[in-house]
C-alpha cells in the first residue's frame, strides 16, 4: 500500500523545495538539478528566486528557494545555468546535467 | 487599455495600501506563500480552491464568482489590485478573470510578490477580513476566452502564440522545468504557432518590459497585429500574462486566451501537432 501522492499535474507553482523527491520519481529517466544557493560568507539564502535558463540563456522555469536555501528542477540532459535573484545580491552558476541527479550550489553576491 | 489603467508600481502599492475603495488580493496556486506574508490588508484567492470549479474542468461560473467576491469583501466599485507570485502568472490569470466577468476597474501590481520581496518592503501576517458585499457578475464576456475548436480553426489563419518555453514548444519538455516530466499528453504545438515565450515580456525581477521592447518582441517574432490573436500555454495562466502584455499594456484588440491550453489540445484524438522548433504548416 502507498501512500496517495499529491498531484502537481493540474498547475504551475512551485511545490515545496524541500521535501524529499518522491518515492514514484524515477531517475533513470529524470533529470534532477538541485543544490543550495549561499551567500559569500557561506551561509544558506532562504527566499531566493532561482530562474532555471536553457543553453540561449532563455528563462525556463523558477522557484523559490526553501528556509534551508535548497532548489529543485526536473530538467533534461544538456547544458543550463542558475540564476539566483536575492535580497543579498544575485549570482550564475553554469552546470552540464546529466540523467540522474545533478547538484550545484549557487553563490550570490552583491 | 494601456500601462497607465492597467499597471501600478510597487511605490503605488505601498503609498495606497490603506487607501478608500482599493482591495489588494493576492492570487497564487499555492497560498503558504500568503500565510507566511501579504501585504497589509491583502485578501487571498486560491487559484485551485476557488477560481476553478471542483468537478468540471473549467472555471467558477457567474454565480459562484459572485458568491466567492461576496464572501472575501469585494464590491463592485472597488479598485481591485492583484498580486502573487510566479511573476504574476496566477494573478494575471485572475485579472483576465475579473475582466471576463466584467470588473470595472481591476489592475496588476508589476512584479507582483517578487518585486516586492526583493525590494525588501513590508509583509504582514495579519488575519484579513472584509465585510462581505453582494457582488453583482456580468457575463462571461467569451471575446476574450477560447474555446479548441476556435483553436483548431485558426491554424493558419490567426495567430496563435504558444507563450511556453522553447524546449516545451519543441516539444522536448511536456510541462515546466520545475515539476517532474509526468504527463500522458502529446508533446509539441499547434501548428502555425509562434514561439513567444511570456518570459521574454518580463524583466528577471517579475516587471513588465517597456512597451516599445514589448512592441518588439511580437513584431520580430512575426505577430501580425492587423488579425486576431489567440494566446496559450499549458493550462492558461502563463497564456494570461501574455494576454495581458498583448490586449491590456500594448492595447491589441482580438486577443483571446486558450485556457484549455496544450493539456487540453495535446490531448484531443485527431487533431494536427507540430514538433521541432519551427512552426510548421497548416
Amino acid at each position: 500500500m502507498t501512500a496517495p501522492v499529491t498531484s502537481t499535474a493540474a498547475g504551475c507553482a512551485a511545490p515545496d523545495q524541500a521535501a524529499p523527491l518522491p518515492a514514484s520519481l524515477d531517475l533513470e529517466k529524470e533529470t534532477v538539478i538541485t543544490g543550495v544557493v549561499r551567500s559569500e560568507a557561506g551561509e544558506v539564502v532562504p527566499g531566493a528566486y532561482v530562474r532555471l535558463l536553457d543553453s540561449t540563456g532563455e528563462f525556463t522555469a523558477e522557484v523559490v528557494t526553501s528556509p534551508a536555501g535548497q532548489f529543485r528542477f526536473f530538467a533534461a540532459p544538456g547544458n543550463w545555468t542558475l540564476r539566483a535573484l536575492s535580497r543579498h545580491g544575485n549570482g550564475d552558476t553554469a552546470v552540464a546535467a546529466a540523467r540522474g541527479i545533478n547538484e550545484v550550489t549557487v553563490t550570490v553576491a552583491a | 487599455m494601456s500601462r497607465d489603467t492597467a499597471l501600478v508600481s510597487a511605490e503605488w502599492a505601498e503609498k495606497n495600501i490603506d487607501a478608500p475603495g482599493v482591495v489588494f488580493v493576492e492570487v497564487d496556486e499555492d497560498t503558504s506563500a500568503y500565510d507566511t506574508g501579504h501585504i497589509a490588508g491583502a485578501i487571498k484567492l486560491d487559484w485551485r480552491t476557488d477560481l476553478q470549479d471542483p468537478v468540471r474542468r473549467d472555471f467558477v461560473n457567474k454565480s459562484q464568482f459572485e458568491a466567492l467576491l461576496s464572501e472575501r469583501g469585494i464590491a463592485n466599485d472597488d479598485t481591485v489590485i492583484l498580486y502573487g507570485g510566479n511573476n504574476n502568472w496566477f494573478a494575471a490569470y485572475a485579472y483576465w478573470y475579473f475582466k471576463l466577468y466584467g470588473h470595472r476597474d481591476v489592475k496588476l501590481l508589476d512584479g507582483g510578490r517578487k518585486k516586492w520581496e526583493l525590494d525588501a518592503r513590508p509583509l504582514v501576517i495579519d488575519k484579513v477580513e472584509r465585510p462581505q458585499t453582494r457582488y453583482v457578475a456580468q457575463e462571461p464576456d467569451t471575446s476574450i476566452r477560447a474555446f479548441r475548436d476556435e483553436v483548431v480553426d485558426a491554424i493558419g489563419t490567426k495567430n496563435l502564440v504558444d507563450v511556453r518555453s522553447p524546449d516545451e514548444y519543441a516539444g522536448r519538455l511536456l510541462a515546466p522545468a520545475h515539476l517532474p516530466q509526468e504527463q500522458a499528453q502529446r508533446a509539441g504545438h499547434v501548428p502555425t504557432a509562434i514561439s513567444v515565450p511570456w518570459s521574454k515580456a518580463a524583466n528577471e525581477d517579475g516587471t513588465f518590459k517597456s512597451d516599445d521592447e514589448l512592441r518588439k518582441i511580437y513584431a520580430d517574432a512575426g505577430l501580425d497585429d492587423s488579425r486576431e490573436t489567440i494566446a496559450y500555454c499549458r493550462i492558461g495562466e502563463r497564456s494570461s500574462h501574455t494576454w495581458f502584455v498583448l490586449q491590456e499594456l500594448l492595447g491589441h484588440r482580438n486577443v483571446k486566451n486558450y485556457d484549455g491550453s496544450w493539456t487540453e489540445y495535446g490531448s484531443l484524438v485527431g487533431v494536427p501537432v507540430a514538433l521541432g522548433d519551427e512552426p510548421g504548416e497548416a
